[in-house]
């Protein structure tokens, strides 16, 4: 056996990178152990075409924690993010509706559509501020088991109930309507204007397998507006150097403070003896010992790959065979000789810097996700575009480009599985959907990469491919995130833990599950 | 009438939300987009095209010239090369700031002044009985701050004589044909260029650079991110952060070098110069005032809006008001402007601090208003500049 650690963090995910940068601050003697060559998990940067520059998977920062940012000090190790500042939806009558970084050049923009929506969207903004006050500080919080006589659990829920009390009687009305409802009909409450509503609705599908009609689909509409209540603070936008330099960034930190990254060294296992992780043992027959092993995997890869299920009650491993994956997104990344020409919008212009949605009503988004609920990815496919190198000119040669295309939906489970052939079906169905917005897109292409769910699962290994480690749906959130019990971050082995998005609170470029892990495991072996 | 930069023609029609202000008498952009937020970025991510003409430029020529500028500035001019810049303050007799600025060695007995104020007067007082020419050139060129991690490439597609050029060394080439003096000098603490054009050349280049710049992610930047940049790198500004001891009205305003973090060039070895006895006497005894950073605390400054149920407030645009300093329930000083940094993820601000509470480290408190009532918020005292990214100088 080689040199013993008091914690090793397996993946090199940016939780991982997290977990083990707090860790390590805190005095432990950390190994981070990654199967590829390079640290961020679904947060990299590849240069897949010569020049090219591509954040493959995850492309935006979003919500990362303003106290992760501080309490990690990444400015210091080269925490850069970009402000990503508009959103236009281009129109099928050859319109668009944008959406612009001055609050009053958006309501004029609206205004033009629709001045009874223009007028509800500055009183929605302040409902939803107020909702995402309310849900904001449970991201920091380790979740309650409201089933738990436990002291901690006790305590964890008297300070919710507490905050929920505060809330009053109408707000916590509006709160219950968004975790049940379907974020179609949330929005119909609101908003007349269909592609308003549609794009809105859009940040309520992103990673999961629901439609803008399915119930439940609502609640995700607030990570938007908790992402403006950090909106100064930018926690929010594009990173420089895409998201790999994001993981590299916290690399960077976890290193300063004594942490030990290896890549391109798979996990095998994890060592268990009597009930207790003694350490990890890796691909090439290496073992390494260590008190505690955290795990940075998603939830299936954690319970019943890096251990023997048998180690591990029943209903947890059931709880873990029900856990909902269903990756339901794919990316179509571009390299581009030039820049895309909009029928809505020709030449370049501001809105080439953001975002573009490919959402022109709800119910283009419904049938998108009518094909996938038969297993078939969505002929017309709902697209989040952005022109990375706009924002970051050294993402791409000096005047030419990347384009990185998130689409939903491409279901893990397709008919007769994904094969090359579907694969470029797939990629050939989201270039001609984007002509229809840009017709000389097609003419600009130099290289085209086409990720599937099944590719995001083959390289990063998260399972069936969801980005988020799993879904962010009602019944896998909070005190059931993963499985209900083993919400706090440990598991039932003794020194094996979980830092992943595949706890609380989960999902997008955020790092509390690392950091929470973390505290968790410092306050918990003290 | 207020003036217009040379580069007004192509400037004004960019300036989408008409957010003008006054700069040394000129009409200038505060910013282009209606707000600021996208200029800074490229401050530090690409390249900005700052318009800067409004600054006063002086042509001084002839034997004395360098008698002028050393009998004015506090600086040893006998050590300036030519193609040499010095950023400098100059003193009245009693050791107080006029003024600070750059002097450039642009050959052996022709060197350019420049300041933030008109220093025409003071110039021919001290130019008495010496062999100097006085030329004031503000009018006559335009002056262009390129800036940012991508200046130097954009500056290499028109030129080749950039590639070398050293931290504070300037360089006489073209540009597209266009005669201009680029020295490598700026006010974002970044790497940058200052590139100076005669007027009537002034649209050429600024098409030039645009043009060049177009792959670069180059963006015209105002003002207001300009004094984002300048507070990251711990960079005063007349009539901000201090008043010229020609203005101040009461004793009181005046700062000498080692007041405002310009002792550093205050030189103690050069013959006479204006102030050099007050200087001497002040160095040995220790400034009464320090002029520092200070890092607001973030926790204590969010716990200041969560008391009010409010999200903590941030501005992306710099303050420039007085607000009082505390320590242990004391006034020990005041700050002049500052900024939350979107790169650094904190709230700074430039401050002037009595002696012995400027120490870096020191624990002060900085006085805020949340919801129409006046806090403190906990803040640390730190060594300028908060920003200094090595590229500035490699």
């Amino acid at each position: 056996m080689s040199a013993r650690f008091d914690a090793i963090v397996v993946g090199g995910g940016h939780n991982g990178l997290v977990a083990a940068a707090y860790l390590a601050r805190a005095g432990r003697k950390t190994l981070v152990l990654e199967r590829r060559p390079l640290v961020g998990g679904a947060a990299v940067t590849e240069e897949i075409f010569p020049g090219f520059k591509f954040s493959v998977f995850s492309y935006v920062v979003s919500l990362l924690r303003p106290e992760i940012i501080r309490e990690l000090e990444l400015p210091r190790h080269g925490l850069q993010i970009l402000p990503l500042e508009s959103t236009i939806t281009p129109l099928d009558n050859g319109d668009y509706l944008g959406s612009w970084a001055d609050p009053d050049e958006t309501r004029r923009e609206l205004c033009r559509h629709s001045p009874r929506d223009a007028d509800a969207a500055v009183i929605f903004g302040r409902l939803m501020h107020h909702m995402a006050m309310a849900v904001k500080p449970i991201l920091g919080m380790v979740p309650p088991d409201p089933a738990s006589l436990a002291p901690s659990d006790l305590a964890g829920l008297l300070k919710l109930g507490g905050h929920f009390r505060s809330l009053g009687a109408e707000r916590f009305h509006a709160l219950h309507k968004l975790m049940t409802m379907a974020s179609a009909d949330y929005l119909d409450e609101w908003f007349e204007f269909g592609p308003l509503k549609a794009t809105k609705s859009a940040s309520g599908i992103i990673g999961t397998f629901l439609g803008p009609r399915s119930p439940g689909s609502a609640y995700v509409l607030l990570h938007h507006y908790m992402g403006e209540l950090d909106g100064a603070f930018r926690a929010w936008g594009f990173h420089k150097g895409g998201t790999g330099a994001i993981s590299e960034t916290i690399a960077r930190a976890a290193r300063a403070s004594g942490a030990e990254i290896r890549t391109g060294t798979a996990v095998e296992r994890v060592l268990v003896r009597g009930g207790r992780a003694t350490g990890v043992a890796l691909a090439s027959g290496e073992e390494i010992a260590a008190d505690l092993v955290v795990s940075g995997l998603d939830p299936r890869l954690t319970f019943t790959r890096l251990v023997d299920p048998k180690e591990l009650p029943g209903d947890l491993v059931e709880g873990v065979r029900r856990y909902k994956f269903r990756g339901s997104s794919g990316k179509v990344n571009l390299a581009l000789s030039g820049l895309p020409e909009f029928t809505c919008l020709p030449g370049p212009g501001p809105h080439l810097r953001g975002a573009i949605s490919i959402s022109p009503s709800i119910e283009y988004l419904e049938r998108a996700y009518d094909d996938a609920k038969y297993g078939e990815f969505s002929r017309h496919p709902y697209m989040d575009v952005v022109i990375p190198s706009m924002i970051d000119p050294g993402m791409a040669p000096p005047g030419q480009h990347v384009m990185s295309i998130f689409v939903q939906y491409a279901p893990y489970q397709l008919n007769g599985g994904w094969s090359d052939a579907k694969r470029e079906a797939f990629g050939d169905t989201v270039v001609k959907t984007l002509a229809r917005y840009a017709p000389n897109i097609e003419s600009l292409i130099l290289h085209r990469q086409v990720l599937t769910p099944a590719d995001i699962e083959r390289i990063t290994g998260l399972s069936e491919g969801n980005i988020f480690q799993g879904e962010l749906v009602l019944q896998q959130l909070f005190f059931l995130r993963p499985v209900p019990r083993w919400a706090r971050y440990r598991t039932p082995i003794h020194g094996y833990w979980q830092c992943g998005a595949g706890t609380h609170p989960g999902g997008g470029i955020m790092g509390a599950s690392g950091r929470l892990a973390a505290q968790e495991i410092l306050g918990g072996v003290r | 009438m207020l003036k217009t930069s040379p580069f007004h023609a192509r400037t004004a029609p960019l300036v989408r939300a008409q957010t003008w202000r006054r700069w040394a008498g000129y009409q200038m952009a505060s910013a282009y987009d209606p707000h600021p937020d996208r200029e800074y970025a490229a401050v530090r991510n690409a390249a900005a095209l700052l318009d800067v003409s409004p600054l006063y430029k002086y042509r001084l020529t002839g034997r004395d010239a360098v008698r002028l500028l050393d009998r004015m500035i506090t600086r040893d001019m006998t050590r300036l090369a030519v193609g040499q810049v010095y950023y400098t303050p100059w003193c009245d007799g009693a050791g107080k700031v006029i003024d600070d600025g750059t002097v450039s060695r642009l050959a052996e007995s022709t060197y350019r002044l420049t300041s933030a104020d008109s220093s025409l007067r003071w110039l021919h007082m001290n130019a008495v009985g010496l062999d100097v020419g006085i030329e004031d050139v503000s009018e006559r060129l335009g002056t262009l701050a390129l800036q940012g991690p991508l200046a130097r490439a954009i500056l290499e597609r028109l030129t080749s004589d950039v590639a070398k050029l050293k931290y504070f060394r300037l360089v006489e080439t073209t540009l597209r044909g266009i005669p201009v003096t680029i020295s490598r000098t700026g006010y974002t603490g970044d790497l940058g260029y200052e590139i100076w054009v005669e007027a009537l050349q002034a649209e050429a280049l600024w098409d030039a650079l645009i043009e060049a710049g177009a792959g670069y992610g180059l963006t015209p930047a105002g003002v207001w991110a300009l004094d984002i940049a300048r507070i990251e790198a711990g960079l005063i500004m007349l009539d901000v952060d201090y008043f010229s001891s020609h203005h101040a009205l009461i004793e009181a305003r005046k700062s000498s070098p080692f007041e405002i973090n310009l002792g550093w060039a205050v030189s103690a070895a050069k013959g006479p110069f204006n102030g050099r006895r007050a200087l001497a006497a002040e160095r040995a005894r220790g400034a009464a005032w320090g002029f520092v950073g200070l890092e607001v605390d973030w926790p204590s400054f969010e716990r200041l809006f969560v008391a009010h149920g409010l999200p903590p407030h941030l501005s992306n645009v710099a303050w420039r008001t007085s607000a009082p300093v505390y320590r242990e329930g004391n006034q020990i000083g005041y700050a002049t402007s500052g900024c939350w940094s979107p790169l650094l993820k904190q709230s700074l601000a430039l401050a002037h601090l009595r002696a012995p509470h400027f120490a870096p480290g020191t624990p002060v408190e900085l006085e805020i208003t949340v919801e129409h009532r006046r806090e403190r918020a906990r803040a640390t005292v730190r060594k300028l500049p908060f920003f200094d990214p090595e590229r500035k100088k490699a």
